[in-house]
């Protein structure tokens, strides 16, 4: 069950489960519900902390928060408030983008960098969408492009709970506050990759739908250390629809001996 | 009662030929430039007419849609401030949270104000949830941004003395300095067309003009809110000039006629219920709230469906025409009949200062004319007998 804790000014909604290295988990767009059977397996093996992003589930969005550096410099204020260090930074999809969004400022807590199906860079020409608009459909358009088994994912909103139902609304909201437009993208953010000086994996579904392969391959060879996983049968959410291979290739990754981080950006 | 002609400005012809939506999506090889140059003239014409026949005049803008041509208020409030002599000039609205630039629409609407001697009638919209898409602003605290523009835009009208700069998280400007100014001073009178009577409340504070658009018998809520709200705020009671209700209306001599006018003119509202039901509600448009109770029916919004009669009925899907008129949405008859109907709704209402007349739709261009001749020489002279207590319930 997610506690309330005070961050930065901020409350803040935060599942915090199991014990070993710390690893920060961002959720994608739709939210943290999503994640909680990854952060279940992953808990086995790491302290998981998993907030809700400023304006998502419980956690407070001040009126100054409207970008995604607000959420970076937010996250960065967590690890000096809860005083964590070698972290493992593991972000999904709009999460994965916030985590490189924190890279690039500072790797100073940081010991590893988990990237799931990440949006957030720039690859193709001005007129190719690199990213799906996700702004631009029906509650029922959106299972489609995030899930490979789209049957298993289907939502009859008219079952959902009226308290589910406004959390789903509130998440749909702060995702389109910081991401409507570029959509789900920073312009500078391919520039400053250099600055990831972490071993980093990059998981991609096979099928995704959002953000294809070749752009998970053109992100993986971006990044600095960045080995790149590709999951089968898998859509644009590797942490719902495969959890299990999602959090296998995590503990593999992150459970090795830590590297040395000199030379990374040599 | 004043009297406002307003159509859209659609591209009729394939409205039946065009499947699915006629906003944002359908692409614009359907629309023949020589047949859009026509009924763009005829719009302009039957302003003309309007003119002539002593009415005022409204026009609006939509942006990537075969049910509205006009792309700017201001465009073609340009060309009728010209060749227009005595109609007060209403732009209802400037989509203002879906335009980048304040500063831009101050300088138009001075323009337009200046060009017209001083017969411009400033509204301010919101703008549509599916225009979002197109103007690519966010639709999240997209109120907060419609009340900074206008802000910015009564800053830009009101200063004088050489550039002013304005520095927001919204709008950056260095140099606001509107040349001309407007020919009403300080400003054209503004108006804001709400369905809601929290915004009623807000609009009746800044004693700004209020409208509502086609809601029919259940408007009384939003005016009653507004007059209420604008007797508290300025110790009088509300003028009924301050008060506009846009309804349908399709006018012949005999009533088979004038019925067959009224399903064309009506047909404008099943086009518009055909706009991408994923864009007409981008998240963060509507409150949390809101979008919490309409997910379990897909985000789905309606304008012209679902509403309630009079008599508590609900309405069929899609409405019939005598369902229209019962609402009040569409005035539609011989000219005595439209008299009554539109005579019965703002005694209703509590006394309606500005009836904005909607033709258009699929009406052919005779039969515009006809309905809107016989609505300014027949119906008005009815109407101007009307008495609109000021303290009118």
């Amino acid at each position: 069950m997610a506690d309330k804790i005070q961050i930065a000014g901020l409350s803040v909604e935060m599942v915090r489960k199991g014990s070993g290295p710390a690893l920060l988990f961002l959720h994608s767009g739709d939210g943290v519900e999503a994640a909680q059977p990854a952060i279940d397996l992953l808990s086995k093996s790491f302290d998981v902390i998993a907030p809700s992003h400023p304006g998502f589930g419980g956690t407070d969005l001040p009126a100054n928060f409207s970008t995604i550096d607000d959420l970076a410099y937010f996250y960065l204020d967590l690890l000096d408030e809860l005083d964590l260090t070698d972290v493992v930074l593991c972000g999904a999809s709009f999460g994965g983008w916030l985590a490189m969004e924190m890279a690039i400022k500072s790797t100073a807590r940081l010991s590893r960098l988990v990237l799931a199906d990440a949006v957030g860079v720039k690859f193709g020409s001005r007129d190719t969408r690199d990213i799906a608009d996700l702004f631009a459909l029906t509650p029922a358009e959106i299972p489609p492009l995030l899930f490979h088994d789209v049957a298993r994912f289907a939502v009859d909103y008219t079952k959902v709970p009226e308290p589910q139902l406004a959390r789903i609304a509130r998440n749909r909201e702060a995702f389109t506050l910081f991401s409507w437009s570029p959509t789900l993208y920073d312009p500078k953010l391919r520039q400053r990759l250099h600055r990831v000086d972490l071993p980093t994996l990059v998981l991609w579904g096979a099928n995704d739908r959002v953000v294809n392969l070749d752009y998970g391959r053109a992100l993986a060879g971006t990044l600095p250390s960045a080995s790149l996983e590709v999951i089968p049968s898998c859509g644009h959410l590797p942490h719902v629809e495969q959890v299990a291979t999602f959090a296998d290739h995590v503990v593999r990754f992150a459970g090795a001996a830590t590297p040395s981080r000199k030379g990374i950006r040599a | 009662m004043k009297f406002y002609y307003f159509s859209e400005q659609g591209y009729y012809p394939v409205w039946d030929e065009i499947q699915g939506p006629l906003r944002t999506d359908p692409g614009s090889k359907l629309a023949e430039p020589a047949v859009a140059h026509r009924l763009l003239n005829r719009c302009i014409d039957e302003w003309t007419l309007a003119d002539q026949l002593g009415m005022n005049i409204m026009v609006n803008e939509h942006h990537a849609s075969y049910t509205c041509m006009s792309v700017s208020c201001m465009l073609t409030l340009s060309i009728l401030a010209r060749v227009t002599k005595n109609a007060r000039l209403l732009a209802l609205g400037v989509p203002l949270f879906n335009r980048p630039d304040p500063y831009r629409v101050a300088e138009e609407a001075a323009y337009v104000d200046t060009m017209s001697g001083g017969r411009l009638e400033l509204g301010l919209v919101k703008g549509a949830g599916y225009e979002l898409p197109i103007s690519n602003q966010n639709p999240v605290r997209n109120m907060d941004r419609f009340w900074e523009a206008h802000d910015l835009l009564l800053k830009a009208f009101t200063s004088h003395d050489g550039p002013v700069s304005w520095e927001s998280e919204n709008y950056q400007y260095r140099n606001i300095n509107v040349i001309p100014r407007c020919f009403q001073q300080p400003h054209p009178p503004i108006w804001m067309p709400t369905f809601s009577g929290n915004n009623a409340r807000e609009i009746a504070r800044r004693g700004y003009t209020m409208a509502t658009f086609t809601t029919g018998y259940g408007s009384k809520g939003v005016f009653d809110a507004y007059r209420e709200t604008f007797a508290q705020t300025h110790g009088r009671a509300a003028p009924p000039e301050r008060i506009a209700y846009l309804g349908m209306v399709a006018v012949a001599k005999d009533e088979k006629t004038a019925r067959e006018r009224g399903a064309r003119v009506a047909s404008y509202a099943h086009a518009t219920e055909r706009t991408p039901p994923a864009k007409l509600n981008p998240p963060g448009y509507m409150s949390v709230a809101d979008n919490a109770r309409l997910l379990p029916n897909q985000g789905a919004i309606s304008f012209f469906y679902n509403k309630t009669l009079p008599d508590g009925r609900k309405m069929s899907n899609p409405p019939t025409i005598d369902e229209f008129v019962q609402a009040g949405m569409l005035f539609c008859g011989t000219p005595d009949q439209v008299a009554e109907q539109i005579m019965r709704f703002s005694t209703a209402m509590g006394g309606v200062g500005n009836m904005i007349v909607q033709m258009g739709g699929m009406l052919e261009d005779e039969e515009n004319r006809d309905s809107l001749y016989l609505f300014g020489s027949e119906v008005v002279p009815r109407l101007k007998e009307l008495h609109l207590s000021a303290a009118a319930e």
